[in-house]
């Protein structure tokens, strides 16, 4: 068993001047590659155990009262390159609020903080790799890196997957949201068909009546190759 | 025309951004209550065999600036060179707030076949646009035979990847992104 290599063009470089916090923290000399080893190919598995009740639901999480704003759940498959499913994935999110506002002290913008929106939640995928959160739809908001810079409404990811080196953070972006081409973090992505592939769409199948809407993220996580042709990898 | 290899690509990654710790240690910034505690605080049980050690260090910017907002998880091999189970091994630190210093206590790595001991690191933070893999060594150990380190081209680039013993089990590991001493950083 071994990780397929990363395709680093379907991937932001490091070094993306129209995101300005890149250019100091980039490095400038080239990756050194190799075959994944024992290191990249184990990683943390998470049980359900680590979850509590309301992990999932970011309307209620934080206070049991309702966070304001647009209804939604967010769901979809954590997926190989392989398309296989990836059952056991622990998948954490954070958000603003429907005004666009963290809950974070370094976070001064100037729409309130909802009392009853915490803004993280975690889950862990099932045996298809199927996973589901519910809460609000984020506000676009404000950023200083250009005289007039917006993100998008988004939601953060963090994904594990069952290596090391499959460890993958992204962002998921709302189908129709006219600033997605115009954000310097989503532009880091030299490729548009790239990009496409953080845009939920709308799933109207998943949508509840008199509830809530939905929208559907998959994510692909590195492959795990398994052949009985391989050699072991250097160092096993 | 051919059949097609209809194969996914990985997603592409994005900036953890300046609030990664609201989504992944929410009790390390006053977002109290939703989870009990933050995972990854410890890599082993405070029983687990081997020697304990603690490792130091800093982040630092192309500007020799220490990174404030950085988030760094750390992965192993036991004492014994193996890895598991569950999630032990793992620990997810956040430097400190106000001076960007992370403190890993955990246990020395065993050797794993002709690997030399060594930490796996995973670096994200704002402005970081795809985590950043990097492997930290221990001054004083054998790495003659280590496949990693005697493949980097510039040897003088070598000593990124030590860490400096400092004495009774502490060790000093700074992490430069950028420029002078920049750091190996690794695509395996
Ligand atoms: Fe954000």
């Amino acid at each position: 068993m071994s990780l397929l290599p990363r395709n680093r063009n379907a991937h932001p470089p490091a070094y993306a001047p129209g995101y300005k916090s890149s250019v100091p923290r980039s490095p400038s000399k080239a990756l050194i590659s190799g075959v994944a080893t024992a290191s990249e190919q184990t990683g943390p598995m998470f049980g359900h155990e680590v979850l509590g009740e309301r992990d999932n639901n970011l309307i209620l999480n934080f206070t049991g009262q309702p966070a304001i704003g647009e209804r939604i759940i967010v769901h979809g498959r954590v997926l190989d390159e392989y398309r296989r499913p990836v059952p056991g994935a622990l998948l954490e999110i954070w958000q603003a609020n429907a005004g666009g506002r963290y809950r974070h002290k370094k976070d001064s913008y100037l729409a309130p903080l909802d009392p009853n929106f915490g803004g993280c939640g975690r889950t862990i995928t099932g045996e298809d790799g199927s996973y589901e959160f519910l809460t609000i739809r984020p506000g676009a908001y404000p950023w200083p890196n250009g005289p007039n810079d917006w993100r998008p409404m988004h939601i953060h990811f963090s994904v594990f997957g069952h290596s090391f080196g499959q460890r993958l953070i992204t962002q998921m972006y709302f189908e129709g949201d006219p600033l997605i081409a115009r954000c310097p973090i989503v532009n880091t992505i030299p490729d548009k068909s790239v990009v496409d592939r953080l845009v939920a769409p709308l799933d109207m199948t998943r949508a509840l009546p008199l509830d809530c809407l939905a929208y559907k993220f998959d994510i692909v996580l590195r492959g795990q190759r398994q052949t009985m042709f391989e050699n072991k990898p250097e160092g096993m | 025309m051919v059949q097609p290899l209809d194969y996914l690509e990985e997603s592409p990654s994005q900036t953890a951004g300046p609030y990664v710790h609201i989504g992944c240690t929410p009790n390390f910034v006053g977002i109290e209550g939703i989870y009990d505690q933050d995972l990854g605080l410890a890599p082993f049980p405070d029983d687990a065999p081997g020697e304990r050690i603690t490792v130091t260090g800093t982040v630092y910017d192309g500007t020799g600036t220490a990174l404030r907002d950085v988030l760094i998880e750390t992965w192993q091999a036991g004492a014994d060179g193996t890895f598991g189970p569950g999630a032990q091994g793992w620990c997810r630190m956040p430097s400190d707030l106000e001076t960007g210093e992370f403190v890993l206590n955990t246990v020395k790595p065993g050797a794993t076949g002709k690997q030399a001991p060594h930490i796996s690191l995973w670096i994200v933070a704002r402005g970081i646009n795809i985590g950043l893999q990097t492997r930290m060594y221990f001054e004083g150990d054998d790495h003659s035979a280590d496949p990693l380190l005697n493949r980097l081209e510039h040897q003088n680039r070598r000593g990124t990847l030590i860490a400096r013993d400092t004495g009774n089990g502490t060790y000093r590991f700074d992490i430069r992104l950028q420029g002078e001493g920049e750091t190996v950083f690794l695509d395996l």
